[in-house]
């Protein structure tokens, strides 16, 4: 039973990417992606872990996908200038090869890497144990990742804004 | 307490149970569990489905109180059949669809938003053991839930192949983002200080009292009423109600996103705002006011639910008093407020509650102190970001205006 629910809850998710890169208008594609995330987001959940799973909604399906969204609408290309043909056969053939190449050692990876399994004891992880965790030991890796954000945020701006310091109009 | 009161107390506290336990009592257990659930369901989608058509027309009367007129007054007695009727009105309406609309995202905007609303009513708790669902993570839970609403915004913004459609859902995502940020960081102070995700965890933090008579809700606290101002604000701004009604604005935009439903999806639409609505003051109500506890210990004996009734009608009235009084922002001024104002109270907020947490321990004339140091960095961050928020704008000058 819990097994036939992993698998529709993979089945879906893979689904929604695979299709999401398959089809030719882009809001479609970010719309699947968002489905395929929020497949995700059940399968945390179908895995026990609410908090992450409700944590991977507010963030992917409330802010990213609104990020992604407004990248799309503000691309200034119509449909119609999209080539989607290669330029030539050889550039098909490396952009094949390249893409098989990560594929597999993507593979190789999970498939061959041997994750730890500790013996006998399920972690209990409450969203109060979650928190102190990370508060407590895993404190400076918090740090360390808001700080990433941080400055990405601020580069973001940087490349955003006009650079003069353009007035606005007197609202009144 | 009155002898009978005291009777009837634990009987009307319990009702709701006793009622479930009639019906369900008999199943065997995991048809017990599915059948209790079932019950939840149904009962939270009839009160809050009569609430609804009540609403629409309470707000039609206040607002026309406001305004000075009668309000409706024709269908029955008082205008009190208007909701039937308008409910029969739109759903014999014909269902339009656009003829170059994304037919398939056309019908799911509506039925995401709306089902999303619904799902919010999942983890409120409306009285003493009165919760649908408790988890440990519930106020995550209906934050999450809440965030699909501006992906079902831009989808009927979309599909809908108008411009002014379009135009709506891009401003509403402005909109929506920026206020989600102080909505969210209105309520870490509460996790912070209570410790807990879970609504019924925070409703028992807010149990008892201060010097026997003040309740120990959030919003009787310096950093929680400054949370509860931002969280109304946000949202406000989130049900996209007025004065933040700017993607649908009917005079700028015909109904923003809206434009192109008519019918019964155009319900789901007005439908899923009024449950949005309705399930953010249920939130706020538990957040801040104290959930279903009693405002003063003698007054105990009415049932919890009546006072989380009570309460969320308030706040509900408070909405409708709003938008009957305040004229819309502009999309510049909105997203100005919400950056430079909201989240950055938000933020010296979550300082508030920090320093709250850490001088709990004070007493005597450091309790006084205590108050005071609160006071102040809730006030004077409010005072002076509000006056460099109006600098250069107030006073106006009115060119075409005596």
């Amino acid at each position: 039973m819990t097994n036939a629910l992993l698998i529709l809850i993979s089945l879906v998710t893979l689904g929604a990417a695979a299709t999401a890169m398959v089809l030719r208008n882009l809001i479609h594609s970010v719309l699947l992606l968002i489905g395929s995330w929020i497949g995700v987001s059940v399968f945390y959940l179908w895995a026990g872990a609410e908090f992450v799973a409700f944590a991977q909604v507010l963030v992917y399906v409330g802010a990213v996908s609104m990020v992604v969204l407004f990248a799309v609408l503000l691309t200034r290309r119509s449909r119609s200038d999209i080539s989607v043909s290669p330029d030539s056969v050889s550039r098909a053939i490396s952009a094949f090869l390249v893409g098989a190449c990560v594929l597999g050692v993507l593979l190789y990876g999970a498939v061959f890497s041997a994750l730890p399994v500790p013996e006998g004891h399920r972690p209990n992880a409450s969203v109060h144990q979650l928190g102190m965790e990370l508060l407590g030991p895993q404190a400076a890796a918090l740090v360390i990742i808001g700080m990433i954000l941080t400055v990405a945020t601020l580069g973001g701006v940087v490349i955003a804004s006009t650079g003069s310091g353009e007035k606005k109009e007197d609202p009144s | 307490m009155n002898p009978p009161f005291a009777v009837l107390d634990p009987l009307l506290e319990r009702a709701p149970q006793i009622l479930r336990d009639l019906l369900t009592s008999h199943l065997p257990e995991p048809w017990r569990w599915f059948v209790n659930s079932l019950l939840a369901i149904i009962v939270i989608l009839a009160v809050f489905g009569f609430l609804f058509a009540a609403l629409t027309l309470a707000e039609r009367k206040i607002l026309g109180r406001v305004q000075n007129r009668p309000g409706p007054n024709r269908t029955g007695p008082f205008g009190l059949l208007q909701p039937i009727a308008d409910g029969i009105k739109m759903l014999s309406k014909e269902d339009i669809v656009p003829r170059d609309a994304d037919h398939l995202l056309h019908f799911l905007a509506p039925v995401t938003l709306l089902a999303s609303s619904i799902l919010a009513f999942a983890v409120i708790p409306y009285g003493r053991n009165l919760v649908p669902v408790d988890m440990d993570a519930s106020v995550l839970y209906f934050f999450a839930v809440g965030a699909t609403t501006e992906l079902a915004v831009f989808m009927a913004g979309w599909s809908s192949h108008n411009k002014y459609s379009l135009l709506a859902a891009m401003r509403a995502l402005a909109q929506l983002i920026s206020y989600e940020l102080p909505l969210l960081l209105s309520w870490l102070p509460i996790v912070m200080i209570s410790g807990t995700l879970s609504t019924t965890g925070i409703v028992a933090a807010q149990s008892g009292w201060r010097w026997g008579w003040m309740p120990t809700w959030h919003i009787f606290t310096p950093w929680g009423f400054a949370g509860f101002m931002v969280f109304m604000v946000a949202a406000l701004a989130e049900s996209n109600r007025s004065p933040f009604d700017l993607p649908e604005a009917e005079s700028e935009l015909i109904a923003g996103h809206l434009t192109e439903y008519s019918g019964c999806k155009y319900v789901f639409f007005f439908m899923a705002e009024y449950f949005g609505m309705i399930a953010l003051s249920g939130m706020a109500v538990t957040l801040f006011l104290g959930g279903w506890h009693a405002p003063l210990p003698s007054l105990e004996f009415i049932p919890s639910y009546v006072w989380f009734a009570a309460k969320l009608l308030t706040l509900l009235f408070g909405f409708i008093w709003i938008r009957a009084t305040f004229p819309r922002l502009r999309i510049d001024q909105l997203t100005r407020f919400a950056w430079k104002f909201l989240v950055p109270l938000a933020l010296i907020n979550l300082g508030t509650a920090a320093f709250w947490s850490l001088s709990a321990g004070w007493s005597g004339p450091f309790h006084l102190a205590r108050w005071a140091v609160a006071v102040a960095l809730v006030v004077v961050p409010f005072v002076v970001m509000g006056r460099r928020l109006s600098g250069g704008v107030a006073p106006r000058t009115y060119s075409f205006a005596a």
